[in-house]
């Protein structure tokens, strides 16, 4: 578990450096990456889909980026975006592709829908996060 | 009101030049018009209109005759200048940068280079991408082949960039390279699960930033943009799908 977030940690940083995020925000960005990360797991390890996992992690991504972003007075996808690169489903779509490869179209749907499942649910994530803000910004 | 701006002309460039720079380093879409906007209040245009996507920006503003056009040829992501025009933006509403200055500070921004060098970069390319093996549940020992896998990859990406000038082509390539080390290391018995070690060093490629920009642009209403993006981000996950196949029909 707890290489599970160092390395998340890590991960979400390099990520900001990538990215060409501004020094000072890169040890948010990694934070932003683990909370992310660290909510998927717990989802998931008490057996929740992952579609579920997703979305509740990529809605405390938003969450947390915007706070950082009131507070550090930067746009906020400079966090949303490093946070949110540990849930893109990578490694399905890699599987996906592999089976269109090796012809075996039945699998590589199956697993192409799953992967657009979970980036739709990644942005339905940041998107209601973003309005619920908004909203508790307004009252 | 509006016409009594003698340097329309002037203020819809800094608004333009704004835009563009945002656009190019990966902003999204509703905050590269939000930015537009508030720079021209900022200059005493009450209404102006833009019109936003990937490939181009057109705006115009209430009282000039003229329509403006500015096209985007490169895209990439460079989140320091993202956050700097958005500063200036911040500044220049609440009155503090005079239009001369704010031209200049952009022309100044638009050719510099503020990204971190390049070994940098790659290097953290290459740890991330050992990290994403052990958190998609690799094992310690295939850290270094995805570190070096994921690092060279990384760099092929970018450098190949500037040689080929087709994205789609350097970035199969760049996923080429990473199968087939990701093989022969597996091969010579020093890494253990290819899968793995080929999911977590193609992770710095993986278009993620924009499969979930396209979405949120599609939601918030803007469909020309979002439905480009989708595309574009389609065409490289297609292309690292590609490097990879090939390297799977030599199994």
């Amino acid at each position: 578990m707890i290489e599970q977030l160092i390395t998340s940690f890590i991960a979400a940083a390099a990520f900001g450096i990538i990215f060409n995020a501004p020094k000072n925000s890169l040890l948010q960005c990694g934070f932003v990456g683990m909370l992310g990360w660290a909510v998927y797991l717990f989802f998931v390890s008490y057996r929740f889909d992952p579609v579920l996992g997703t979305l509740a992690a990529s809605f405390i991504v938003a969450f947390v980026s915007q706070i950082f972003a009131k507070i550090f007075r930067t746009p906020m996808i400079i966090f949303s975006v490093a946070g949110v690169i540990p849930l893109v489903p990578g490694g399905i779509a890699y599987d996906a592709m592999r089976n269109f490869v090796q012809n075996d179209y039945n699998a590589a749907i199956q697993l192409a829908a799953k992967a657009f499942m979970l980036s739709g649910s990644i942005a339905i994530g940041l998107i209601f996060s973003e309005v619920i803000y908004r909203v508790f910004q307004k009252s | 009101m509006a016409t009594s701006l003698p340097n329309i002309n002037e203020i819809m460039d800094v608004c333009l030049l704004a835009g563009k720079i945002m656009l190019e380093n990966g902003a999204e879409t509703y905050r590269v018009e939000d930015t537009m906007s508030r720079i021209a209040a900022g200059y005493g245009i009450k209404q102006s209109h833009s019109f936003v996507t990937p490939t181009g920006i057109i705006f115009s503003a209430d009282g000039s005759e003229s329509t403006k056009l500015a096209r985007i040829l490169e895209r990439s992501t460079d989140l320091r200048k993202v956050t700097m025009v958005n500063s200036l933006s911040r500044q220049i509403s609440s009155g503090e940068v005079p239009l001369a200055q704010a031209r200049h500070q952009l022309k100044m921004l638009e050719t510099a280079r503020l990204a971190y060098p390049a070994f940098l970069k790659v290097t953290a390319a290459a740890i991330a991408s050992g990290c994403f093996l052990i958190m998609f549940q690799g094992q310690w020992r295939d850290f270094l082949p995805a570190f070096i896998a994921g690092g060279v990859g990384y760099f092929c990406a970018v450098n190949l960039d500037r040689f080929v000038r087709v994205k789609f082509f350097s970035e199969s390539l760049a996923a080429f390279v990473i199968g087939l080390l990701a093989l022969i290391f597996v091969s010579l018995e020093i890494g253990l699960e290819m899968d793995k070690i080929i999911i977590g060093s193609v992770m710095p490629l993986v278009p993620g930033l924009l499969i979930t920009n396209a979405v949120r642009d599609l939601m918030a209403g803007h469909l020309v943009s979002g439905l480009s993006k989708g595309a574009e981000a389609f065409l490289t996950a297609f292309a690292i799908g590609t490097g990879i196949a090939v390297v799977f029909s030599f199994l």
